[in-house]
């Protein structure tokens, strides 16, 4: 029960409640702990926001479920940022830019491969790859 | 004239392979073998070892003739895809280039361009057999009348698409680094300040001219895997050089030996021409790239069996000394080291990372192997060595 527990997030927020302070209550309310690794607020005032949140898994899945309750589209990080398999050719090119070694090489095989959940977000590696074969969706 | 205690000549190998029996192993294969048998026993048995290579090679691009219209035209203009193709060759001949960038990209205005289209993305594009919008403008003649042409087209409808690469394979590249304040965007990738990373492009042991340091057997005439078929070494590459900074391996430790290569660009597949972008410096093409080595003699072995420890190159630093044209060397490190992930440097720790695929560099050499072994690809013999080897 009480193993720490850690998840990145993508939360997205409507025009209506872009403005109300909600992350917030999940360290006054749910006792966890969250890094912003990226907070925006778009021209139509939609909001997006990525957190790294920190706690218990029963604390982590009720602040979720406060996070939807509240009106926020809630997904894991993983499921924006992909690696195109068709597009890559295992150069490389990208790993010194992956600081959360989400990117990484199979040395048995040196094919690049990634592991969705550690990257951060940072997108670095969505420009470094000569092919594109790195996909983001966080807007 | 060295005395070799073994000896085999291109057709005895080539009769091997005809007969079926023929031994082939990759470059990373014979380095166990000669390091356990020694290179006279490992020459006796191994007959031809595998190279292979997949890195962004600027200098490549493609002949098309894209055949006559009715009525027919001198096309001095020619545009694929809205990428230029040089037209001041014959009437419906034309030269796409590889960094050619798309008609209308901001480049660099707003700096780092991302080019995200241009010639090598056009020969992409036609070898996975994409249509393509052809524009062909010319000035109008008696016997060429006409002054536009447009139509859509794949590599099916090209009467001629020859790849065709002035420099490719380099022997060893330098590896660059960034000692400026400032991130940089350059042919070797983005180089961020102060040194935090730096990048380096061959496949090292497994690396064609790397294996055969002299040139002993690669020349011009000799066959080799290009683009995904057979394709030949034509002549040397543009920069070719053999006076060059050498370990005791005799293998150079610099830029050094270049090859311009031909082949059917209507055999050839996507999986092993890529077109490149690189942010802030432009488009480029990845090309496949393998080069059979016979094994003549015990020397020929004894080359082909480097390892990624025993091959050097010299370190640059791109944010001020080669942009200025005074690049000096920072120093020397191995490829072993480089694959590492991480390098010292002047006594800081620098990440590393490849340019060029050595997953695609592997997956070559044994494809190369498979073609020998199953008696569908000959050892080329050269007909004139490249100058100076």
């Amino acid at each position: 029960m009480t193993t720490p527990y850690s998840k990145k997030v993508v939360l997205r927020y409507t025009p209506d409640i872009v403005d109300k302070p909600i992350v917030c209550l999940l360290a006054q309310d749910f006792g966890l702990t969250f890094n912003i690794l990226r907070a925006r607020v778009l021209p139509r005032r939609e909001g997006l926001l990525v957190l790294d949140i920190s706690g218990t898994k029963e604390n982590f899945d009720r602040g979720i479920r406060f996070l939807k309750e509240s009106g926020l589209k809630v997904e894991p990080l993983s499921k924006s940022v992909t690696q195109n398999l068709d597009k890559c050719v295992h150069c490389g090119a990208c790993l010194a830019f992956c600081s959360s070694n989400a990117l990484y090489v199979d040395k048995a095989t040196m094919r690049i491969l990634f592991d969705a959940e550690k990257c951060s977000g940072c997108e670095f590696c969505v420009k470094a790859c000569p092919v594109r074969a790195m996909e983001i969706s966080l807007l | 004239m060295k005395r070799h205690k073994v000896r085999k000549t291109y057709k005895e190998i080539n009769e091997k392979i005809r007969a079926g029996n023929v031994v082939v192993v990759t470059a990373e294969e014979i380095i166990d073998i000669v390091e356990r048998k020694g290179n006279v026993e490992a020459a006796k048995q191994v007959d031809v070892v595998t190279t292979g290579t997949f890195g962004p090679m600027c200098s490549s691009g493609a002949f098309l003739n894209f055949g006559h219209p009715s009525p027919r035209i001198k096309g001095t203009r020619t545009w694929l895809n809205d990428v230029a193709a040089y037209g001041g060759i014959a009437a419906v001949d034309c030269y796409i280039g590889a960094t050619e960038v798309v008609e209308g990209d901001p480049l660099n205005s707003i700096h780092p361009g991302e080019f995200n289209y241009g010639g090598g993305h056009v020969i992409e594009d036609l070898v996975a057999g994409n249509v393509i919008r052809l524009r062909v403008e010319g000035y109008g003649t008696d016997c060429y009348p006409a002054r536009k042409y447009e139509k859509n087209i794949t590599i099916h409808d090209l009467r001629d698409a020859m790849l065709f690469n002035p420099r490719n394979a380099y022997q060893n590249y330098s590896c660059a680094v960034n000692m400026s304040d400032r991130t940089i965007y350059t042919y070797m990738g983005v180089l961020r300040p102060f040194m935090v990373n730096a990048t380096y492009s061959t496949s090292g042991q497994l690396s064609p001219l790397l294996n055969d340091p002299y040139c002993s057997t690669i020349g011009i005439g000799t066959r080799i895997f290009l683009g995904g078929t057979q394709g030949f070494v034509s002549w040397h590459g543009t920069q070719h050089r053999t006076q060059v900074l050498r370990g005791e391996n005799g293998v150079p430790r610099e830029s050094a030996a270049t090859i311009a290569v031909i082949g059917n660009m209507k055999e050839m597949n996507p999986e092993w021409l890529a077109a490149a972008s690189f942010l802030g410096y432009g488009v480029s093409l990845y090309v496949g790239i393998g080069i059979p080595i016979p094994v003549l003699n015990e020397e020929v072995v004894k080359h082909a069996a480097v390892r990624d420890e025993d091959i050097y190159v010299q370190i640059y630093d791109y944010g001020v000394d080669y942009p200025s044209g005074k690049a000096k060397s920072l120093g020397e490190i191995n490829y072993k080291e480089l694959r590492s992930g991480q390098i010292t440097l002047n006594g800081k720790a620098v990440d590393t990372a490849p340019l060029s695929s050595y997953y695609k560099a592997r997956q070559i050499a044994h494809l190369l192997k498979e073609w020998i072994e199953k008696g569908t690809f000959f050892i080329g013999e050269p007909q004139q060595m490249l100058p100076g080897c």
